[in-house]
């Protein structure tokens, strides 16, 4: 395991400018080792591309962005992190288990690791079906039990528990708490803000910029509300706040207006 | 770690087109079509048959080795699994050398059932060493499929890809010799026709049924091909693109 202090992920300044436009703009935070960190925010705020720049997949970063301890997209970083996009990125006609083996072979993972994640994404008895014929649910759990193999020391995953089982979700959730548990870092997005409380520290982003970089109890306390959703509704008007007295025209010449 | 990168893709590759028979049979079967037409058409005249057989035994690899690199690639892009490969502990040259390694093996397959069937049973007359023709018509495959993965980055969509049989493929068959004897053509379509890489893979196929010594214009051609090869799979490579917009 690498030495990298504290944090497994420390950006600041970040900025990602895509097809001309600012989708990241000034974006600084810090993700502590050993802990489940949601990134919430709505469709098109910015969290895939965040994602794409954590594991080095993104073109155009500018600030400071370091994981485990180096520069993003560091070689040395390519077995250290476990990343899930959110649409599943695995060999629609290859089966579970041919998916896993092929990815367990590039990262040297053994046939019990193999037979180690198949039980934690509950596909053990799926795992010779071909991934074609799995569910949206299913594939997309395929595709995260690719990101468990090996022993990664972050996990990327984008939108992991989109349209799955109420119970799988909790399941997984409580796979996500048992890997921080034992040293693993997890970044884990959602565009549902139910899923809050299930982290203990938040990212919100909106619009390209990070509106709040704290854990679930201490945003609530300062917005002074009851659930994530609300609190992120307060720190939206709390950002626009400042600006009302000025021109609207100076509002929307702000780097995020294109969105 | 380079050799497991490398295997296990081309592993994965084989266990993809494994799943998939009727591409498999499609490659094997067409070719194999094709000649037995061929040999049909030219029922009263077997030396024509016997003049484009053998060049036709090194077109056939080449066309259908593009098509299925150039699709196969266009997948990994367009599914997310390259993006994701790209996050993990495997090379580019890795990644390619996997598809290079599968689809040379199928393209043995290929050659030797083509082969076997024009020389065995459709009585082509071919006077070059049996084995260096495969060699040749493998070399032609690796070609195909490098020329496909490399022009796969310039598609977005299977439908674009597919286009670009007619766009890289047709103006090289149409001058590669087939049709009029490369030192017939007009000056500048002979130029052309020099620069561009199936001519020579025609030319080899040319002499191995026509000549009976391995000449050094023999290997000059075959060099040219391997060149080629090379070429296009490094600027394959360099369409890998790790960080993406």
């Amino acid at each position: 395991m690498m030495n990298y202090g504290e944090d497994a992920i420390r950006a600041e300044g970040l900025r990602v400018v895509r097809g001309g436009r600012v989708v990241l703009d000034d974006v600084s935070f810090a993700v502590p080792r050993g802990s489940v960190t949601g990134l919430l925010g709505p469709s098109g705020c910015g969290k895939s591309t965040l994602m794409r720049a954590i594991v080095g997949v993104q073109a155009r970063v500018s600030g400071r962005l370091d994981v485990l301890g180096r520069p993003a997209g560091h070689r040395r970083l390519r077995s250290a992190i476990g990343y899930v996009t959110q649409a599943p990125s695995v060999y629609a006609d290859l089966t579970v288990r041919e998916n896993l083996r092929y990815f367990g072979r590039l990262l040297g993972a053994s046939t019990e690791d193999l037979d180690r994640v198949l039980r934690e994404v509950d596909l053990t008895d799926r795992q010779d079906a071909p991934v074609a014929r799995l569910s949206g649910g299913q594939r997309a759990r395929v595709s995260l039990a690719a990101a468990l193999l090996g022993t990664p020391e972050l996990l990327v995953l984008d939108e992991p528990t989109v349209g799955l089982d109420p119970v799988l979700r909790r399941d997984l959730w409580g796979l996500f708490h048992r890997l921080a548990a034992g040293g693993v870092t997890l970044l884990v997005s959602s565009h549902v803000m139910d899923e809050a409380e299930r982290c203990e520290r938040l990212l919100l982003l909106r619009d390209g910029a990070l509106l709040a970089d704290d854990t679930p109890a201490a945003l609530l306390a300062r917005t002074g509300t009851e659930d994530a959703e609300a609190a992120f509704l307060a720190l939206v008007d709390a950002a626009a706040e400042p600006e009302t007295p000025t021109t609207s025209a100076a509002t929307a010449a702000g780097p995020r207006s294109a969105s | 770690m380079t050799g497991t990168a490398t295997t296990a893709t081309a592993r994965r590759v084989l266990g993809q087109l494994r799943h998939d028979p009727r591409t498999v049979a499609l490659m094997l079967l067409v070719p194999c079509v094709l000649l037995t037409l061929l040999y049909w058409l030219y029922d009263d005249r077997p030396e024509q048959f016997d003049h484009i057989g053998g060049p036709l035994l090194g077109i056939f690899p080449f066309v259908v080795m593009f098509l299925v690199a150039s699709v196969a690639t266009l997948r990994e892009r367009s599914t997310g699994t390259l993006e994701r490969l790209l996050t993990m502990p495997i090379g580019k040259m890795q990644l390619i050398g996997g598809y290079a390694l599968a689809f040379g093996i199928v393209a043995v397959l290929q050659a030797a059932v083509a082969t076997g069937l024009a020389i065995g049973l459709l009585d082509l007359d071919v006077v070059g060493p049996t084995w260096l023709i495969l060699c040749v018509a493998v070399l032609n495959a690796l070609l195909g499929m490098a020329l496909g993965l490399l022009v796969s980055a310039f598609a977005d969509t299977e439908f674009q890809a597919v286009q670009f049989l007619p766009a890289v493929i047709l103006p090289q068959f149409l001058l590669c010799g087939l049709f009029v004897p490369r030192d017939h053509m007009q000056p500048v379509l002979e130029a052309v026709s020099d620069v561009l890489p199936l001519s020579y893979a025609v030319d080899a196929m040319t002499r191995l049924s026509t000549e009976h010594e391995v000449s050094g214009l023999l290997l000059r051609d075959v060099a040219v091909i391997a060149g080629c090869v090379l070429a296009a799979l490094g600027l394959g490579a360099l369409t890998l693109r790790r960080r993406t917009p």
